[in-house]
C-alpha cells in the first residue's frame, strides 16, 4: 500500500526527516511515537503533499504510483486522507457542501458523475451515525464554533464519506475526553478492511488501547528507530523515550 | 511537487483574460466628440424631448462646468478627456419593434453570449428584461402582463413622452443636478436608462431586470434609472452589467434614484462586471455612479452589489430614512484583482423616528488592487432611537493589495445606537490545504473559501442573480444542498 524508502524532508533549511524507511501493507495499522519535534507530524504533511517542506531524497510509493510526483489534490483523489491535528475552520462554507466538493472531486478523477443529492444525503446520513455527528454540526461551517472533540469527529466523518485507502491520523487523540475518544476510535475501527491502511500518529498508549495497532514505530530525530507490535507502546508509555535515545546515540 | 504555491494558484484564478470582452458590431448613429450646449441641445432633440427637460439639462451643464471631479476617494487615475468623449450613440434601428424577431440577429447574438436570451428568459425565468444597448433601448418584454397592473417598466426615454408628469415629478429629486460632479454630468447628456413605477399596493410578481452595456469605442455611458414605488407597494429590480474588451478608458458615470413611499420595499441588486483593464489596468472602465433612494414612512430600501469589474469603482448606493420607521440595507461585496481599484460603499441618513440601517460590505482584494470601503452613517438631531449595524470586512488574497476602510461616523441624537465591526484577514493557507487534503482542485478551493466569506451578501440576492454572481465569483456548490 505505502512504501516509503529513505524519505529526507526539511523545512527552511532545517531537516527534519533524515532517511525514513516505513512499509505498510494493506489492511494493516501502524502507529508512530516518538518524543516531540522527531518529525511525526512532518510524516503527515509531507505524505498529504504540503508544500512548505522540501523533499531532500528517497521515495514513496502508493498503490504503485510515485506519491511525492503527485500534487495533494491527486493524492486525496488517490485514496490518500489526512484527519489533522488542527481541523481548519472555514467560515461560511457548510460542512456538508463541503464534503460535496470533496467526494464529487474524487468522483470525477475516477471518471464518474457527480453524486445524485439524494444518494448523498443518504450517504450523510449514515457516515455521520458512525462518530454521533448531529444535523446541527453537518450545517454549520466547516469546523467554525465546533469544539476540540467535535472538530475531531468531524475529521473522521470525513474520512467514512471519502473511503480512503489509506488514512493518517495526525494526534487524533489529542485534546480528547474519553468519550470522545471512544467515539472516534469506534469510527475508526469500523472502517478497518484489508483494503484499508492506517498510520496512527500519537504521543499516548492510551489510543491505541482502542484502536489497536499491527505494528508500533518509535520516531526519533527523523528515522524510524525501534519498531515492535503492541507491546511496544505500552513500554514506552511505562519507560519514557529516553531509553531508545540513549540506545541510538550509543 | 507539483503543486507549486498558492500564490501561482492565485496568479492564474484572477488574472484570468475577460471573458466577455466582445463586441458587437452594429452601425451607430454617433454624435461627433465634445461636450458643449449645442451637443445637450442635439441629444434632446434626437429623444425629442420636451422644453423643461431640455432647460433642466442646461441647467446641470451650467453647474457641471463650474465643478471639479472629486480629490478625496482613494483613487489614482488619469482624469477623462470630457471634451473627448462621444455624449451620443444609437443603434440604427428607426422603426418601432413588434416583436423579437425584428431585433437584428448582431444584437440577439450579443445577448446569448451574455447568458442571456430573451426568450429563454421570456419562456423560463419570468424576468422581464429591457435591454440598454448603447443608451437605446431594444428589446421589452413582459410589458404586457406588468401593464395589467398597471406596473410601468420602460426606457426613461419612452417614460419621458408618455408619463412626463411621474418624470417630471421625481426626476433629480433625489440626486439633484448639483449633487456631485458626476451627477452634473449625467444629468446634462443621459441619454437613456430606465423608468419604473408600481402602483399603491401592487407587489411586483416577477424580478425586473435591466442589462447595461457599453458598446461603442470611446462613447461614454450615461445611464439614468429612475424607480418609483408608490404606497404599499413592492418591487425587486436587478441590474447586471459586462463591457466588450477596449483599448481605451470608458467613461460610465450614472445615477439611479429609488422613491419609496410609505410602506413600500424596493429591493435593488446589482452585478457589475465592467471590463476592468488588462493585468495593467489598460483600458479599464471608470465606473463613477450616484446611486440613492429615499425612504417614507414605514418603507425599506434593500441594495445588494457584487462589484467585479472596472478599472476604477466610484460608488456609494445611499438611503435617506426620512420617514418614521424606514428601514435601509446594504450588502456588497466588491472584488478588486490585478490593477483595479474599487472606493465603495454607502451612507445611512437617519432622518426619521426608529430608523434602521444595515450596511454588510465584503471587500476582497488580489493582485496589486486597492479595495477601499467608504461609509457614512449619519444620525440627524430628529431620529429619535435611530439603529445602525456595520460590518465591514475585508480578505486579502496576496501582499501586494490593500484594503482600506474609511467609516464615518455622525451622531446628533443622544438615543442612537451605532454599532461597527470591521476586520481584516488574509486567505490561508491552511484553509487552502485543507481543502486540496480533502481533493478540492485550488481553483475550486479559492472560490469555496472566498464564496463562504461573501455568503452573507450573496444570500441577499434574487435566486436568478445569484447564480450570475456565483460564476463571477468562480464558485460552484456554495448554497446548492438543501
Amino acid at each position: 500500500m505505502l512504501k516509503i524508502n529513505q524519505l529526507k524532508a526539511s523545512v527552511e533549511d532545517t531537516p527534519i526527516l533524515k532517511g525514513l524507511d516505513l512499509t505498510i501493507g494493506p489492511g494493516e495499522v501502524h502507529a508512530i511515537m516518538g518524543p516531540n519535534g522527531s518529525g511525526k507530524s512532518t510524516l503527515a504533511s509531507v505524505l498529504a503533499g504540503r508544500e512548505e517542506y522540501e523533499i531532500g531524497g528517497g521515495t514513496v510509493d502508493f498503490d504503485g504510483q510515485d506519491l511525492l510526483d503527485m500534487d495533494a489534490t491527486e493524492r486525496a483523489r488517490s485514496g490518500l486522507f489526512l484527519a489533522f491535528q488542527y481541523p481548519v475552520e472555514i467560515p461560511g462554507v457548510s460542512n456538508i457542501n463541503f464534503m460535496r466538493a470533496a467526494l464529487n472531486g474524487k468522483r470525477e478523477h475516477a471518471g464518474l458523475e457527480p453524486i445524485a443529492g439524494k444518494d448523498f444525503l443518504n450517504l450523510v446520513k449514515e457516515k455521520a451515525s458512525l462518530v454521533e455527528l448531529d444535523g446541527k454540526l453537518r450545517d454549520r461551517s466547516v469546523n467554525e464554533g465546533f469544539s476540540g472533540g467535535e472538530k475531531k469527529r468531524n475529521e473522521i466523518f470525513q474520512m467514512a464519506m471519502l473511503e480512503p485507502k489509506f488514512a493518517v491520523l495526525d494526534e487524533t487523540d489529542s485534546g480528547l475526553d474519553i468519550d470522545a475518544l471512544r467515539i472516534v476510535a469506534n469510527g475508526v475501527n469500523s472502517m478497518r478492511s484489508p483494503e484499508r491502511s492506517f498510520l496512527v500518529i500519537t504521543h499516548y498508549q492510551r489510543l491505541l488501547d482502542y484502536i489497536v495497532p499491527d505494528f508500533v514505530h518509535v520516531l526519533v530525530d527523523g528515522k524510524i528507530v525501534r519498531t515492535g507490535g503492541k507491546e511496544l507502546a505500552l513500554e514506552l508509555e511505562e519507560r519514557g523515550y529516553d531509553w531508545i535515545k540513549e540506545g541510538v546515540v550509543s | 511537487m507539483a503543486y507549486d504555491g498558492k500564490d501561482k494558484v492565485l496568479e492564474e484564478v484572477t488574472a484570468k483574460a475577460y471573458e466577455f470582452g466582445f463586441t458587437t458590431d452594429i452601425e451607430s448613429d454617433k454624435a461627433p466628440p465634445g461636450l458643449s450646449e449645442e451637443i445637450i441641445r442635439f441629444i434632446s432633440d434626437k429623444k425629442n424631448e420636451p422644453e423643461w427637460l431640455l432647460k433642466w439639462r442646461l441647467e446641470a451643464f451650467e453647474v457641471w462646468k463650474k465643478m471639479e471631479e472629486p480629490e478625496w476617494p482613494h483613487l489614482n487615475y488619469n482624469k477623462p478627456d470630457y471634451q473627448g468623449i462621444s455624449y451620443y450613440a444609437a443603434p440604427k434601428q428607426k422603426k418601432e419593434l413588434g416583436s423579437l424577431d425584428e431585433v437584428d440577429p448582431e444584437l440577439l447574438r450579443t445577448m446569448e453570449k451574455l447568458g442571456i436570451s430573451i426568450e429563454e428568459q421570456k419562456r423560463l425565468s419570468g424576468v422581464a428584461v429591457d435591454f440598454v444597448m448603447d443608451s437605446v433601448s431594444v428589446a421589452t418584454s413582459f410589458k404586457a402582463k406588468l401593464g395589467e397592473l398597471g406596473i410601468i417598466f420602460c426606457s426613461l426615454g419612452e417614460a419621458v413622452q408618455e408619463h412626463p408628469e411621474l418624470v417630471k415629478k421625481y426626476l433629480g429629486s433625489i440626486v439633484p443636478t448639483k449633487d456631485n460632479f458626476f451627477a452634473a454630468l449625467n444629468s446634462a447628456v443621459f441619454t437613456d436608462g430606465s423608468f419604473c413605477y408600481i402602483p399603491k399596493g401592487v407587489r411586483c410578481p416577477m424580478e425586473l431586470s435591466t442589462y447595461f452595456r457599453i458598446n461603442e469605442s470611446g462613447t461614454g455611458q450615461f445611464e439614468r434609472t429612475l424607480l418609483v414605488a408608490d404606497k404599499g407597494s413592492y418591487v425587486s429590480y436587478l441590474e447586471g452589467c459586462t463591457a466588450p474588451q477596449r483599448d481605451e478608458n470608458q467613461l460610465h458615470a450614472a445615477v439611479v434614484e429609488l422613491i419609496a413611499l410609505d410602506e413600500a420595499e424596493i429591493k435593488y441588486s446589482t452585478v457589475q462586471n465592467w471590463y476592468p483593464g488588462d493585468a495593467e489596468g489598460k483600458g479599464g472602465v471608470y465606473n463613477f455612479v450616484t446611486k440613492r433612494g429615499i425612504c417614507h414612512e414605514r418603507s425599506k430600501i434593500s441594495w445588494t452589489q457584487v462589484e467585479t469589474g472596472s478599472a476604477v469603482t466610484w460608488k456609494y448606493p445611499s438611503c435617506i430614512l426620512k420617514g418614521d420607521h424606514s428601514i435601509g440595507e446594504f450588502y456588497s461585496v466588491a472584488v478588486t484583482n490585478n490593477a483595479q481599484q474599487a472606493d465603495t460603499g454607502t451612507k445611512m441618513i437617519h432622518l426619521g423616528r426608529n430608523t434602521r440601517s444595515t450596511i454588510i460590505s465584503k471587500g476582497i482584494s488580489s493582485g496589486r488592487s486597492q479595495n477601499s470601503y467608504r461609509g457614512l452613517v449619519q444620525i440627524m438631531p430628529s431620529a429619535e432611537n435611530a439603529r445602525n449595524f456595520s460590518q465591514c470586512d475585508s480578505l486579502l488574497m496576496t501582499d501586494t493589495s490593500g484594503a482600506h476602510t474609511f467609516p464615518y461616523i455622525e451622531v446628533k441624537n443622544p438615543s442612537a445606537k451605532v454599532e461597527h465591526e470591521a476586520t481584516t484577514s488574509k486567505i490561508g493557507e491552511d484553509q487552502i490545504f485543507y481543502c486540496l487534503q480533502r481533493g478540492i482542485d485550488a481553483e475550486q478551493a479559492i472560490s469555496l473559501i472566498v464564496n463562504g466569506y461573501a455568503k452573507d451578501v450573496l444570500n441577499q440576492l434574487p435566486m436568478e442573480f445569484a447564480v450570475e454572481a456565483r460564476k463571477l465569483l468562480a464558485v460552484s456548490l456554495e448554497g446548492s444542498v438543501g
